[in-house]
């Protein structure tokens, strides 16, 4: 890895952490506010690709875990991680990577179509993946109920999606960092 | 824009002393651009300034100095080392001071970014303390030694960004236009500070009245060097080109 | 800097941030293996001890707990009405056991320890070919940008706002973005020009003799 892949893997981490500041946001026909946060995630995946994506996003879960206040609304520490939610909290690694793994497969090929799909299934699905199991577990719900509570989720994440989908394709014109 | 003259005035490379900078028919493309084209250079003298509008290929030029760049065609030594060869070796006889002061930290908290240049000198951690006591000792900053980076005015940040180089004792220091994002106040006190220094050193800045008492300044135009020589020379050429 | 660490001095406050965690760890494990609502009833007991002996101000225990509280009720409730409410309390306790002991963790060691930890945890990694020093150099850059990245997205935020565009998320985002990767570049650079030249780690399975 070189001097600048460290920079940007530190740079994404900071970023993700950034997000914090822009408040939680209320779009129309969408159930519950939408954090922007876990855009950051989407983003690391899409312009870092598999490797430095999922690195930077371990750097801002190991920071969140040794009790910076990196999450929205200043939320940091073990807590965090060990509670209900902390499974969608970890699985923003994987998350990142198999967004990351996606784009540089397809980066020749890429446009906002598919970089969409990609972000769907790295930055949604697995995130639902891991989390409603570590919910259920967590909170001796059966699963079927945890899936129930989180799909209010699902639209803001979806939009999330699309953003991230559109700014990553402005990225890769203007400042790629995949040479695959 | 054509220039009334290609090259004005040169001067002999006889009245330096000791070679310090050698660049020898040297060009650089970036993509479909020319940026630098065959450039030869001798540098000596202990303070060097470097002029040209934004585009010219001066900061091109001085990233080759400390092999941050290491150039397409031909070559650069710094005290008869190749950059191409021994970049380490290069990079530590050469400083480089940036534009923008928050983009050099690299470390939250003042004093571990002084250490880190130290520490990638290999130093031994009483060498290393003594020589960040002594720095923050002499430009004043002793009162920011455990202070966060991201607090510091544009003003201390870029005497941060100074020290850090200068605690690690290059031989020579370049300096790519480090006053340009400055207030009033905070330039005169980096120029001063650059004035000062012991070691020989090559400005690249914007602003003419600060290379007045300096022995020799380049002009750089469109990726070559359109002028060489004693200040007064240069300048007036430079603003007479720019009219 | 920020940080969730209360400043204090009690016996909380001197144990060895590794002990701390290595006892979270287990804790956090044990909790599972061993649940019902005695044991839960006198755990809590005993950290609620530790939270008057470490002085922590209700304040910052509970702004850390709002939302993990929130989430508590539906899923007592879901229990009350599902299964049974004994299974709830049992379940809510234990939630609240093993967050209080993190709180209490988070609250009580200073960033810079846990780093220190970390550093030891993550050496024995070099034989994997993860080089520590490079692990430890990125976790301070975050430390470093993250200040600043805050300042930029404020400042963003705040002249988007003046020109009506603070929904718009890639108006927030993309100049943020632009900005930042500008300046990875030049960091880059910087780090480069002083020096900086990390050992190569070789993984084991690529030794030789």
């Amino acid at each position: 890895m070189t001097t600048r892949d460290m920079v940007f893997v530190a740079l994404f981490a900071a970023l993700t952490a950034a997000c914090a500041v822009f408040p939680p946001f209320q779009a129309p026909f969408v159930p519950a506010p939408i954090i922007v946060q876990n855009i950051g995630v989407m983003l690391a995946g899409s312009i870092l690709g598999a490797r430095r994506g999922g690195l930077s996003l371990l750097l801002f879960v190991i920071l969140v875990a040794v009790g910076l206040p990196l999450l929205t609304g200043w939320k940091g520490g073990f807590g965090v991680i060990l509670g209900p939610t902390g499974g969608f909290i970890l699985s923003w690694i994987p998350a990142a990577f198999v967004v990351g793994w996606f784009v540089e497969r397809y980066w020749n090929r890429l446009n906002f179509w598919n970089l969409l799909l990609f972000n769907v299934i790295g930055g949604v699905i697995v995130v639902y993946v891991i989390g409603i199991p570590w919910l259920a577990v967590v909170a001796n719900m059966e699963f079927g109920k945890a899936l129930a509570g989180s799909t209010i989720f699902i639209p803001g994440d979806v939009i999330k999606a699309i953003v991230a989908a559109a700014v990553a394709m402005v990225v890769k014109r203007s400042y790629p960092l995949i040479n695959p | 824009m054509s220039l009334p003259l290609a090259y004005a005035w040169s001067r002999p490379a006889a009245r330096i002393q000791r070679i310090m900078f050698e660049i020898s028919n040297v060009s650089q493309r970036f993509g479909e651009r020319h940026v630098l084209k065959d450039i030869s250079l001798r540098i000596g003298e202990r303070r060097v300034g470097v002029i040209g509008a934004n585009g010219s290929g001066k900061s091109t030029f001085v990233r080759l100095l400390n092999g941050l760049l290491i150039p397409d065609e031909g070559t650069v030594t710094v005290d008869g080392i190749d950059t191409r060869t021994d970049v380490k070796a290069v990079r530590r006889k050469v400083g480089f001071v940036f534009q923008n002061p928050d983009n050099q930290i690299v470390f939250p908290v003042v004093e571990e970014d002084l250490e880190f240049g130290l520490k990638n000198l290999k130093l031994s951690k009483q060498e290393i303390a003594s020589r960040i006591d002594s720095i923050l000792g002499k430009y004043k900053l002793e009162h920011l030694r455990q202070c966060a980076a991201h607090l510091l005015s544009g003003g201390e940040k870029q005497m941060l960004a100074i020290s850090a180089v200068l605690v690690m004792e290059p031989s020579y220091v370049v300096f790519d236009e480090p006053m340009t994002l400055l207030d009033l106040r905070n330039k005169k006190l980096v120029l001063d500070t650059i004035h000062a220094i012991e070691q020989p050193i090559i400005l690249v800045t914007h602003d003419l009245e600060h290379l007045e008492e300096f022995e020799r300044v380049i002009v750089f135009e469109d990726g070559q060097v359109v002028a060489d020589g004693a200040p007064d020379d240069a300048i007036r050429y430079y603003t007479q080109a720019m009219a | 800097m920020l940080s969730l660490y209360v400043p204090g001095d009690t016996i909380v406050h001197r144990i060895p941030a590794g002990i701390k965690l290595l006892i979270l760890v287990i804790g956090s494990m044990a909790l599972f293996v061993i649940s019902n609502i005695p044991v839960h009833v006198a755990e809590l007991l005993i950290i609620a001890a530790l939270f008057q002996v470490a002085r922590l101000p209700w304040k910052d225990t509970l702004r850390q707990l709002r939302t993990a509280l929130i989430f508590m009720v539906p899923i007592f409730l879901f229990h009350v009405f599902l299964t049974d409410w004994m299974l709830g309390l049992e379940t809510v306790l234990r939630i609240l056991v093993l967050l209080l002991l993190a709180v209490l963790v988070t609250l009580t060691t200073k960033v810079s320890d846990m780093m220190d930890v970390l550093e030891r945890v993550v050496r024995p990694l070099k034989h994997l070919g993860v080089n520590p020093s490079k692990v430890s150099m990125m976790l301070s850059m975050v430390i470093r940008f993250i200040p600043m990245m805050m300042r930029e997205a404020q400042e963003i935020l705040e002249a988007q706002r003046a020109r009506g565009l603070d929904r718009n998320a890639i108006a927030l985002l993309m100049p943020l973005l632009i900005k930042t990767l500008k300046m990875a570049d030049d960091l880059s650079e910087s780090i480069e020009a002083r020096g900086y030249d990390p050992e190569p780690v070789v993984p084991v399975w690529k030794r030789r003799g």
